[in-house]
């Protein structure tokens, strides 16, 4: 018999880096290394621990990273206060990629980028960011702005001090919700940083993070006149199967696993709000 | 068309399950119907249709999807899938039949789910023409005709002789292989049960009930319905309805731990239970009204949307008997559509 | 009746004593009403409905309709107010913001029990001196009324109201009813006998919860059966052991507050006499403790919810066990 999807396969924790107090990032290899399948940015993977339950998570990796996977997952429910209990060697499975992705050789070659980002929702950003950076010549102008909580809930704090505020070619903006000792950037909430950034309208915006900071975002760059074929997102819905088939995360006729989890703001316009 | 007669009936049930098994629908102590693997001796049901449909077969309840043996940190994934053995379901109704084409759509779909794919293969389904449709009956609706069912195989009842007529070529094979205990028969009587059936189908309480008001062209307007609320206010939120239905196939997934090992199983799941689209941080679908409008919307808006027009009902009227609440399609589609 | 319900109905919606009144709304046929809250005169006089198919039980409804604003009209058959009583009691339903409308009960007819007979396009109901004349898109057909009767009216308990704020019609008397006889039947089975009986229905259980979901006395915020983190939660059984734990685990929790309604085996897609369980208790919980009517009141002490010296001792699970 052929293979089938729901059939998943074995991927090594190979690695686990604790990113704030309630998210990791784990690397993850196939058995004999390397990655276990390829993947394009803003897709998804189902992972599992046998026993406990499945649940799909973002690969936070650039597709152009040819060793490993990587998935950035907060502490939220059963199965993924397993996986923050794990050690490096655990086995888990996975199974995908499922889902579309961020135009990245398409509709964004070319363009001015902004990402926007509140908290863990810099995981699938961070697959794209990475991918840009690696084929910088495709694209114009990037701009990334993100915030979280507190500084110590900046996901991948390390990387963007080290690589990406390092890399002349991105301006970064970070912020935090208050006043924090040891801060002196930023301080205050994602969508009101934006507009007073007032970034050019000929960008194109990605934007990932908790549904009333993606709401907030939207209505402030609506305000400075970008329009909603201009801005991207990312949802996510309960999953079960990964493929538009066991009937959960459906917004309308679309399934957030197969015809997103990447939505344009006028696409979801054309969609009920239910999600 | 080849025929056999009422009394060589069973003879032939007993030839075909000596060959493979054969499901056919049978009376119960209760007065319904239900599908049971033959034996020699039962009787075919005289009832209209059967309480569970015949998706049962392809969808069961249940299945196991694979196991995992996990010593320490290393997990092992174990294929227990194995090639079904070939059966014949006899007796399924033009709508369960239509449901097939329905299932088809989601499970055949890239990417393939082999699971079913592999029943389907491997089941011969043999339909039975109505002839004494019921009140709750509205397969017409679907442009359904239920004295000339789908299937692999049809048979014909003219209340002596079971015609029998090739549908698909494995029902040609599968005529083929019982041809034997076949005889040419007369269809002239067979010709005015049909048109006494079609006469009664005119007459049907739902015989006019539309579906032109629905389809993937009115999501928003039938989503954003005032009328929504009053529906749903009676919804036990159980999911009779769902399990009911020949055309209903969410599923969960879930793992189930034997003590010696862990079986990842299917099974049914259905869109009006409260932990549905539930997650660790949140739920799309709060209320019972919202989950009461995606099994509808599913049925009449969403499945059309995504497949040239087709509904996701095949009107066999099963909600209209089993829902503990009498709540069902008939009812929201009269109350949604055009006046 | 129906026509004095609408009417008294409408009076009380007028004179400000409730805002709303839950009943029944026609079908599509005329044995499919479904319950409903009617808010004017108007759906009053269009849709409301009570006649010998209406046999649903309005009382569940009204843990969450005694939560709304303003008082609602509730009409109950006798053995509806059973399951208010016991719902007020657990403080389940608000009883000052229900106006109870006491309405004669059954027997009831279930168009099941017509179509298990082989009767098919059913058009019309008419009762004729106890036979019942049915008119199908086919032909007529007669049966005696008493074979229509739904299961629930058939062993009924009580033909009197324990609770109401008016009443349509006289009051009736506490039944001396036959509902144990089938108890007994499954007592004097040998064990294995009556293991079987209950593998034979248990297995035919889809899991739609629908027994539960209507039952009045399964009113919990999150069943244990959906809460992932009760550890028993579950959809389907996974093996025959499951099979059987949902309905067991459901009759454990629900006795001595079952008031035998009926309505889990009413809703049963699958005919699974589910009543007997809950029947079972009952029967126990009246010889282990003295007869005990759950719903019959809202003050005294359940069975087993009150200890007492002389309650019998947990080894009697052991002395009946012994064949």
């Amino acid at each position: 018999m052929n293979n089938d999807t729901l059939i998943p396969l074995i991927g090594v924790v190979t690695d686990i880096r604790q990113d704030t107090p309630d998210v990791k990032t784990f690397r993850v290899n196939a058995i004999e290394g390397g990655k276990v399948f390829e993947h394009m940015p803003g897709q998804c993977a189902m992972l599992s621990i046998p026993g406990v339950g499945e649940g799909m998570f973002s690969i936070t990796s650039s597709p152009t990273n040819k060793e490993f996977m990587e998935f950035s997952i907060k502490k939220c429910g059963c199965l993924t206060t397993w996986l923050h209990a794990m050690d490096v060697g655990q086995q888990i499975t996975i199974r995908g990629p499922y889902g579309n992705y961020f135009p990245v050789e398409t509709n964004l070659k070319g363009k001015d980028l902004l990402f926007i980002a509140g908290g863990i929702g810099l995981a699938p950003l961070r697959s794209v960011i990475n991918y840009v950076r690696d084929n910088r010549a495709n694209y114009g102008d990037v701009q990334i702005i993100y915030g979280s909580r507190s500084k110590d809930d900046l996901v991948d704090y390390q990387e963007i001090i080290d690589e990406w505020q390092a890399d002349s070619n991105i301006q970064v903006n970070l912020t935090i919700d208050r006043e924090q000792e040891g801060w002196d950037g930023h301080v205050g909430f994602v969508p009101n940083y934006v507009k007073e950034l007032n970034p050019s309208t000929s960008k194109t915006v990605l934007v990932c993070g908790p549904p009333i900071m993606i709401k907030f975002t939207l209505t402030g760059l609506k305000e400075l006149g970008f329009t909603e074929t201009q801005v991207y997102t990312t949802m996510e819905l309960r999953m079960k199967c990964g493929v538009g088939k066991c009937g959960r995360c459906n917004i309308g006729n679309k399934y957030v696993c197969k015809d997103g989890p990447v939505f344009r703001f006028d696409q979801l316009g054309e969609l009920p709000d239910e999600y | 068309m080849l025929k056999i007669s009422t009394d060589k009936l069973n003879s032939l049930f007993d030839a075909i399950s000596a060959k493979q098994t054969l499901y056919i629908t049978v009376d119960n102590e209760n007065g319904s119907a239900e599908y049971k693997k033959y034996e020699s001796g039962m009787t075919l049901s005289k009832s209209l249709n059967t309480v569970r449909s015949a998706k049962d077969f392809f969808f069961p309840q249940t299945e196991n999807l694979a196991d995992f043996k996990v010593e320490g940190k290393n997990i092992e994934v174990i294929d227990v899938r194995e090639e079904s053995e070939d059966f014949v379901v006899f007796g399924v109704r033009a709508c369960d039949a239509r449901s097939f084409t329905i299932l088809d759509k989601v499970f055949l779909s890239e990417p393939v789910d082999s699971y079913y794919k592999n029943r389907r293969e491997h089941g011969t389904i043999v339909t039975m023409a109505c002839t004494k449709p019921a009140e709750t009956c509205f397969c017409t609706a679907f442009g359904i005709d239920p004295t000339v069912p789908e299937g692999d195989v049809a048979v014909f009842f003219d209340g002596e002789n079971y015609f029998f007529l090739e549908r698909t070529e494995k029902g040609e094979k599968f005529i083929a292989s019982i041809s034997d205990m076949l005889e040419d028969g007369d269809t002239s009587k067979l010709n005015e049960v049909q048109e006494k059936a079609r006469d009664i189908m005119k007459k049907l309480p739902l015989a006019n009930l539309s579906t032109k008001s629905f389809g993937g062209e009115r999501l928003m307007e039938h989503f954003n319905s005032e009328k929504w609320a009053e529906l749903s206010e009676s919804c036990l939120g159980c999911g009779t309805c769902t399990f009911v239905c020949p055309t209903c196939q969410c599923y969960d997934i879930r793992d189930f731990n034997t003590g010696h090992g862990i079986k990842r199983f299917r099974c049914w799941d259905s869109c009006m239970y409260s932990d549905f689209t539930k997650m660790a941080h949140g739920n799309s679908r709060n209320s019972q009204l919202e989950r009461f409008r995606q099994r509808f919307m599913h049925k009449l808006v969403y499945f059309p949307a995504n497949n040239n027009g087709e509904f996701g009902c095949v009107g066999c009227g099963r909600c209209l008997s089993k829902c503990p609440v009498s709540m069902n399609i008939v009812k929201v589609m009269k109350a949604l559509e055009d006046k | 009746m129906q026509e004095v319900m609408i009417k008294r109905a409408k009076e009380l919606l007028a004179d400000g004593t409730v805002n709303r009144v839950i009943g029944w709304k026609k079908g599509e046929f005329f044995y499919d009403a479904t319950p409903a809250v009617f808010r004017t005169a108007e759906e009053l006089d269009n849709e409301f409905v009570f006649d010998d198919f209406t046999q649903a039980n309005v009382s569940k409804y009204l843990v969450k309709e005694s939560r709304k604003e303003g008082k609602i009209l509730a009409f109950l058959k006798p053995c509806d107010t059973y399951s208010f009583n016991q719902l007020v009691k657990e403080h389940r339903i608000i009883r000052e913001n229900v106006y109870v409308v006491g309405v004669p009960g059954g027997p009831k007819l279930d168009i099941e029990k017509i179509k298990a007979k082989g009767i098919t396009g059913v058009l019309n109901v008419k009762n004729e001196n106890y036979t019942i004349k049915i008119e199908t898109l086919y032909s007529t057909e007669e049966m005696p009324f008493y074979e229509a009767v739904s299961g629930k009216c058939k062993s009924c308990k009580s033909k009197k109201h324990v609770v109401y704020d008016e009443l349509i019609g006289e009051d009736g008397d506490i039944l001396d009813s036959n509902r144990f006889d089938m108890v007994e039947k499954l007592e004097n089975m040998t064990a294995e006998e009556r293991f079987n009986f209950w593998q034979n229905e248990l297995s035919k259980c889809i899991r739609c919860n629908a027994c539960r979901n209507v039952c009045p006395a399964c009113t919990c915020e999150n069943c244990v059966f959906d809460n992932p983190k009760s550890g028993v939660d579950n959809k389907a059984p996974a093996d025959s052991f499951e099979e059987k734990m949902f309905h067991i685990i459901r009759a454990f929790h629900v006795a001595g507050r079952c008031t035998d309604c009926g309505e889990c085996s009413r809703v049963c897609p699958q005919n699974i006499p589910l009543h007997l369980l809950n029947r079972k208790f009952i029967k126990d919980i009246n010889s282990l403790y003295g007869d005990y009517q759950a719903g019959a009141d809202t003050t005294s002490k359940a069975p087993l919810n009150d200890y007492n010296t002389d309650d019998c001792e947990p080894s009697i699970v052991h002395e009946r066990g012994v064949e």
